[in-house]
This record gives C-alpha cells, structure tokens and sequence, in this order.
C-alpha cells in the first residue's frame, strides 16, 4: 500500500466526493427502498449465522476462562455471570464482531464491486445516466449502519445463552447465580454505547470497501488487491474508532 | 449529429488521442479503426464522457457535451446507448430484467409495459426464450444481443460499440453487424463503431476514420479505403500476404 502523504490526502478526497455522490437523492425512492431491502438481507441477515456462531461460543468460552481465574474464594461466584456480560457488552458483541463482519461483508462488498467495475458494469449504468453509486453503495452504508446495532444486540444475547449453556452443561455455579450475576450493577448505557460503536464501524466498513471496490482497476489481480486493502484500512480505522469513541461515550 | 473538435487526451504524460476532429451523422454506421492500442476506446469514452479529455470539444447536436455539469450530461445520456467491450450485462440480474434496467429508471411504465419493450427489443435482436437466463449462462454473441437489447431498450438518438464483434466467430460478427446496421437505419440513429475487422469495415462501414497512435490520419468510405493513398492505413488494411498481393504491393 502506498502511505505516501499526497496520496493518503488525495484518497481522502476521493472517498468523501464517492460518499457525495452516493448520498445524492435518488433517481427513484422505490427503487432505493428496493436495494435497501436486498442490501440487508444479503450484509445483516446473511451475518446472523455466523455472528451466532461466534458468539455462541465466545460466551462459553468466556464463562470458562472467568470461573478458572477466580479461585479466591472470597470472591462471590456469581461475578462471572457480572464478567462476562461486561466483557461481551464492552468490546466483543461490538469491536470483535465489526472485525468479524469486515471479513464477511467487506470483502463480500469490495470484491463485488471491484469485479463490476472491471466488467464495465459500472461505465454501462452511468451512460445510462444513473448515479452508480447512489444505486449500488448508498444502500448497502444505509442498511449496515441502521440495522447492525440489532446484530450487536443479537451477538450480546447469543453470548450470554453460551455462557448459560456452560454453566448449565459443567455446574460450576448454579444458574440463578449466573442469572444474579448478569443482572448485578447493569449499567444500560453500555448497551448503547455499544450499539453506536457498531452502527459507527459498520458505517466505516461498507464506505471504506465501496470505496476500495467502486475504484478498483487492473484486472481480477487488481479486485484481490483492492478488496484486501479495503479489509486492512476497516480493520486499522475500526481500532482507531473504538479508543476515539470510548474516550468520547464512556 | 456528433461533433468532435481538437479532442487532445494524455495519461501520465503518455499522449493517446492527438487533436482528434471528426463528425457524425445520424442513420450512418461511423467506424473508428485502428490496431489494439491505438486509443480508440479511449475516444470513444471521452464522446460518453466516462473519461474527460484534456482539451477539445465534444457537441451533441447544438448542445457542448464536454463543458456540461453533471445534470445536464445525464439527460444526454438518456439519449446514448453503449454496447460495451465485454457486453457489461450487469450480472446481478436475469435477460429481461437488464434490458428493464433503464426503463425502471427512466420511465413510468407499468411492469407488464416494461415487459412489452423489453421483449420488442429482444425479438428485434433475435433473442427469444432466453429471458429467464442469467448473463452468464449465454454465449458470447447471446451476450452481445443482450447489450443491445440493454443499448436499444430507451430508443437512443445514439449508439455506441465498442469491439462489437471481439471474441466472436466470423458468422455471428457478421450477424452482429448487420443487426447494428438495420438498427441503425430503422431508427436513426447516429452510430459510432470501435472495430479492427476489416470485415465490418468493408460490411458495414459508412464512413470510416483510422486511427494510429492517436491520430486521425484517414477519413473515408468504405468503397475508398482500397485506394487510399495513406501508408499506416494500407499497413492496416492489407496485412495478410494475400491482401498485399491482391494490391500488388508486393
Ligand atoms: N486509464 C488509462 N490509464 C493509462 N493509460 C491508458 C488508460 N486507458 C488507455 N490507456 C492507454 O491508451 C492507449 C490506447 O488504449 P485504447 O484506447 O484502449 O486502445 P484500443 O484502440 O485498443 O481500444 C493504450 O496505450 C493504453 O495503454
Ligand atoms: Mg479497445
């Protein structure tokens, strides 16, 4: 990746005159409703599984991990039902995930738009005199950003069930512990706050890879490029994001 | 009627069109021939504007393309249809539904009326029972049918080909040109053509410029180009052994 200073002004540019024209009103409302509807069920719904998954077993995991560090017996062993709730409300159901949906949705939306762009699909729909990108990347920024704090939400309640099912399945504390332990000092606003770091990242990302993917050229060499810088450059805002964000919300 | 004036363009330095100045008049076939980088695609996207050029001019008719904002150029646009290179049939949708593409933009046709034009086009490209298929399940000149159906489907004043018959054998290249041709006269249009078949030029060509290295060195019609008396243009023209000999250059 060249980092010279020219060129990092001149992306910059770039992107935000991209985003400008992609945020121009649409030709036809019905149509972006349309895309709108394609765009979350192929980048929200189409990440339930693998979130689930993940989750699932990052709860579970967790759960483990707290109950072996806490061999003080002092200590009540309700508070690894407390620890990982706020382990997975704080940085996993937010931060983790967005890194895990840059792999799934961002290379999904470079590589996608990248190949459209070198097959001409992209010249043909502005000669016919369509915004381009209002019609392909407005849709998927909307939806990502308004509907991913429900997948931040979901992944927070899938962990805590995975937590659950380890203490069910090894007993290590009863259930109405852990279920003590999740409920103790519960501090609301973490969800929020969580929730605004994901629908913030996953604006990052579907901008960020539109923008890498809108601009590829050199062939499908040239989209395998692009699309891995579009995952490096999310990855690396996405950090930069979270401490700005937790520094400002917390 | 599209005229061309001084049309100067440059990538890094590197100069690709050379003070290009030609005219083109409505229900005629024009070529633009050339051997593979001689920058006639580059002309012929500086003409739709998807690339600006450095200097010269661009009218439509009595309007100045090249010095319009982007509004404006749309409703140019609305009136170009471009078959691409690699036909650019977009590949998110069905036959029909890419030659509906520009009538759900433009117009306020019910679906059964879009339906209707879009099998007009369809049938006019002989292309039937196909609707259903996805553009990858077509052959290469199906495709290409495809974009024209695509290019046709808004009544364009103009249309543009790029490499109309790359990649096809030499029965359905004539096919496609004849198909552009008939198109042409039936309604019209003004017709611009990116070719290095000489059997095209000699098929269908109306009126022909040659291009070589950037520059217009030859004008002419098609009964003309056997005589013309231009050294890079014979070169071109009569590059088979056989060809020379039937000139009597060797
Ligand atoms: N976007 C671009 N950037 C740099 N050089 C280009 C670009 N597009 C075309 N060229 C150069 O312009 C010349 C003409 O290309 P082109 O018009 O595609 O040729 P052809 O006559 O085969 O269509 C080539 O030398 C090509 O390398
Ligand atoms: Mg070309």
């Amino acid at each position: 990746m060249n980092l010279s200073i020219s060129n990092i002004f001149e992306s910059v540019g770039d992107y935000w005159l991209l985003m400008k024209r992609a945020f121009r009103k649409p030709e036809k409302w019905g149509i972006f409703f349309k895309q709108f509807i394609t765009e979350s069920d192929k980048l929200i719904i189409g990440s339930i599984p693998i979130v689930a998954l993940i989750s699932l077993f990052i709860g579970a995991v967790v759960v483990i991990q707290t109950d072996k560090n806490m061999n003080n017996p002092l200590i009540d062993k309700m508070y690894i039902g407390y620890m990982a709730r706020e382990t997975l409300v704080l940085e996993f159901c937010s931060t983790m995930v967005a890194l895990i949906l840059t792999g799934k949705m961002g290379s999904n939306i470079a590589s996608e738009l990248g190949s459209m762009r070198i097959t001409e699909q992209i010249d043909a729909m502005e000669i016919m005199g369509i915004n381009s990108a209002g019609y392909l990347i407005a849709p998927k920024i909307v939806s990502a950003t308004i509907l991913s704090p429900l997948i931040m939400l979901m992944s927070f309640i899938v962990g805590l069930f995975g937590g659950a099912m380890v203490v069910a399945i090894l007993g290590m504390i009863s259930m109405s512990q852990y279920v003590t332990g999740l409920q103790y000092s519960f501090n609301p606003w973490y969800v929020s706050y969580s929730m605004i770091k994901m629908s913030v990242f996953c604006f990052i990302i579907t901008s960020v890879c539109s923008y890498f993917g809108y601009y590829a050229k050199g062939g499908s060499q040239g989209v395998g490029r692009s699309s891995t810088k579009a995952i490096v450059m999310s990855c690396a805002l996405i950090l930069v994001f979270n401490y700005l964000l937790t520094n400002l919300l917390l | 009627m599209i005229t061309v004036k001084n049309l100067c363009k440059s990538f890094d330095s590197k100069l690709v069109l050379d003070n290009i100045s030609i005219s083109y008049k409505p229900g005629n076939c024009s070529l633009i021939i050339g051997a593979s980088g001689s920058g006639k695609t580059v002309l012929l996207k500086n003409l739709v504007g998807l690339t600006q050029p450095d200097s010269g001019e661009v009218w439509y008719d009595s309007h100045l393309f090249t010095s319009m904002d982007e509004t404006a150029r749309k409703d140019v646009r609305r009136n170009i249809g471009m078959l691409f290179q690699g036909s650019a049939l977009f590949d998110f949708a069905t036959v029909e539904e890419n030659v509906m593409f520009p009538m759900d933009f433009f117009t306020n046709w019910s679906r059964e009326q879009k339906l209707e034009r879009a099998n007009f086009c369809l049938k006019r490209v002989n292309l039937e029972n196909a609707n259903k298929k996805m553009p990858s399940e077509l052959s290469g000149g199906m495709q290409k049918r495809v974009g024209i159906a695509r290019a046709i489907a808004l009544n364009p004043k103009y249309l543009f080909c790029d490499e109309p018959n790359s990649g096809l054998d030499p029965t359905t290249s004539i096919v496609i040109d004849r198909l552009i041709q008939e198109i042409t006269k039936e309604y019209n249009i003004t017709t611009v053509i990116n070719t290095h078949d000489m059997n095209s030029v000699m098929e269908i060509g109306d009126q022909i410029g040659f291009i070589h290295q950037g520059r217009l060195m030859w004008e002419g019609s098609s009964s003309e180009i056997l005589d013309a008396q231009c050294r890079e243009l014979n070169d071109f023209v009569f590059v088979s052994k056989m060809a020379r000999q039937l000139k009597g250059m060797e």
